[in-house]
């Protein structure tokens, strides 16, 4: 487990948290600008010294103002991948990568070396020079070079921002197989809902250096007293695997964790058995009171109504579902909500237009 | 032809070599430190220490001769201690050349440094230190090899700017040949006696040497342009 109690005095605002996250995962850390997310990740880094704070990662104590604990950022195994890939440009490529691996106490071993840089796919620029790498491929090689000396944690701060959304849907599976394949613990700083439903475990919602929220991804974000629910992008994510392939419509058959509930969606085949998570935005949801007949929309599932709220517009109202263990959003108008008659306890049939799945 | 040069002028050209060299050496190991203080303290000393180290440029160089000279003679605190410490006093010697050379030249060395300090700025230190490099290790192997360009152009120009010195060395080292009769000197001795000739020659080959050596500097590219700047 990770455990983070902070208290330190910022020009704007005072960064007070205590926090807990799992031993291993992706924790995503999102927030309005200038909510402190930055600053939690230079503390635990100690690139600044909170005045009051004790940092535990997986039962190694790195701060505890009480005893007067504090270690400094080279004595922190750690890894740190700032938003700009910032790499040694009087270094090569490989002797980049060897910094820190050469002053870690536990470095990764060669076969983890040769996984690491087959799984960000930078094999063939080992020899080159720094200064003639893409954005995308710099941030690989930044990600490397700090996975490379083995840290017990690795912190990045929105590594994605600075790369033009071609580079970065290109580097986002290098992410989802490091997700997949690590063990260590994630902190990912990011601005980005995409990124956040396709890469994050756990969430972790800053407000003026305040925690607004800890939770596990797709408990938090169809939280209607949160504002991830009210953005105009708001999405639900459901986990479920793979358990049918129609070769013949190029459909995928998914069930859902938790309820024999199945989803279908257009994807080539994937192995059976396969866990998987999908990502349904709010307003590609709509219910009917009764199971629809001759529609052309794929999923027809039945859940019952949790909650319902005043959406961000006047028209508009959210709608929390429960579909077996999952939590699914539909963003309806007020008007539907009054003519269907719709209350919580309600069952309903679900129609769902579009799923983007992550594999 | 024979080389139009005597050996009084050969001792003085060999001796400004070993002193703008000398000087450099001292200049880089005591300029390098000084520099990253300056790019890196939050010091309220810092104002303070940066005139004092940029007065040179602006400073007649007979005015820091003149104290030099009072601060390294018999009667002076530097002339003092090193009496004690059974050096003799050190005006009109190569070392108190080289002291003075190393005042007058310090900015043309520490302002270079220092800009190369600051434009690397703080990131590649933080992220060498996330790597689990220590304070040292960090200015050895990321902020010394960032800062090559800059502590190139600072030993040239530093080596240049001794070079050409003449207030400074006259008024605490004199004219006394072998010790600290230097190329500048040497000419203003051949014009004072009328030897036209002679001075041309040294002149001449101060100014081909000088206009190569910066030459060469901006063709890397790499020319600092001090604001202020003068002989």
């Amino acid at each position: 487990m990770i455990h983070i109690r902070l208290k330190q005095q910022l020009a704007a605002f005072t960064l007070d948290l205590d926090l807990t996250l799992p031993a291993r995962g992706i924790s995503a850390i999102v927030g309005p600008s200038g909510s402190g997310k930055t600053t939690l990740l230079r503390c635990i880094a100690g690139l600044e010294r909170a005045e009051q704070a004790f940092i535990e990662v997986n039962g190694h104590c790195w701060q505890d103002s009480q005893r007067g604990l504090w270690l400094a950022p080279h004595k922190r195994a750690l890894g740190y991948v700032f938003q700009e890939a910032s790499l040694f440009d009087h270094l090569n490529v490989q002797a980049n990568l060897n910094y820190g691996r050469h002053r870690s106490a536990e470095p990764a071993s060669d076969q983890q070396a040769t996984q690491i840089i087959e799984l960000l796919g930078i094999a063939q620029l080992l020899q080159r020079s720094t200064s003639g790498l893409s954005g995308g491929e710099r941030q690989r090689v930044g990600i490397a070079r700090a996975l490379l000396a083995n840290p017990r944690l690795l912190l990045l701060d929105e590594p994605l921002t600075a790369l033009d959304p071609q580079r970065k849907a290109d580097i986002l599976p290098y992410l989802e197989r490091l997700h997949a394949e690590l063990d260590m613990p994630l902190l990912y700083v990011s601005h980005s809902p995409d990124e956040v439903a396709r890469l994050a475990d756990h969430l972790v919602l800053l407000d003026n250096g305040t925690l607004r929220a800890s939770g596990p991804l797709q408990t938090l974000l169809p939280r209607l007293d949160l504002p991830m629910a009210h953005s105009d992008d708001a999405r639900s994510v459901l986990h479920g695997q793979v358990s049918a392939c129609d070769d013949r419509y190029q459909l995928l058959e998914l069930t859902l964790d938790g309820s024999p509930l199945q989803l279908r969606l257009p994807h080539s085949a994937l192995p059976l058995g396969q866990r998987v998570r999908v990502a349904v935005q709010a307003r590609d949801v709509s219910l009917a009171l009764e199971k629809p007949q001759h529609s052309s929309v794929l999923n027809q599932l039945p859940a019952h109504i949790e909650a319902i709220e005043p959406g961000s517009h006047p028209a508009q109202a959210l709608v929390r579902l429960a579909l077996g263990d999952n939590v699914l959003l539909a963003r309806l108008t007020r008007y539907s909500v009054d003519q269907l008659q719709l209350q919580p306890g309600l069952p309903v049939w679900v129609q769902i237009k579009a799923v983007a799945l992550f594999d | 032809m024979s080389l139009p040069l005597d050996s009084a002028d050969l001792a003085a050209i060999w001796l400004t070599l070993k002193l703008a060299s000398l000087t450099t050496l001292v200049l880089l190991l005591i300029g390098t430190p000084l520099a990253w203080w300056l790019a890196h303290t939050r010091s309220r000393l810092k104002g303070p220490i940066s005139a004092l180290v940029a007065l040179p440029l602006v400073l007649p160089p007979t005015v820091l001769g003149f104290y030099l000279l009072v601060a390294l003679g018999p009667h002076g605190p530097i002339g003092a201690l090193t009496q004690q410490l059974g050096l003799g006093t050190l005006a009109f010697s190569f070392s108190g050349l080289v002291i003075g050379s190393v005042c007058y030249s310090m900015p043309f060395v520490v302002q270079p440094i220092q800009n190369a300090f600051e434009s690397i700025g703080k990131r590649p230190l933080e992220v060498a230190a996330t790597l689990g490099a220590s304070p040292l290790d960090r200015f050895f192997t990321v902020a010394l090899p960032l800062a090559r360009p800059g502590i190139i152009t600072a030993s040239v120009l530093g080596f240049a700017h001794t070079l050409g010195e003449f207030g400074v060395v006259l008024m605490i080292g004199g004219n006394i040949p072998e010790r600290t009769r230097v190329v500048s000197v040497q000419i203003f001795n051949h014009v004072e006696a009328m030897d036209y000739a002679s001075a041309h020659w040294l002149a001449g080959g101060v100014l081909i040497c000088s206009f190569v050596i910066l030459l060469l500097l901006n063709r890397r590219g790499r020319l600092t342009v001090m604001p202020g700047a003068r002989r």
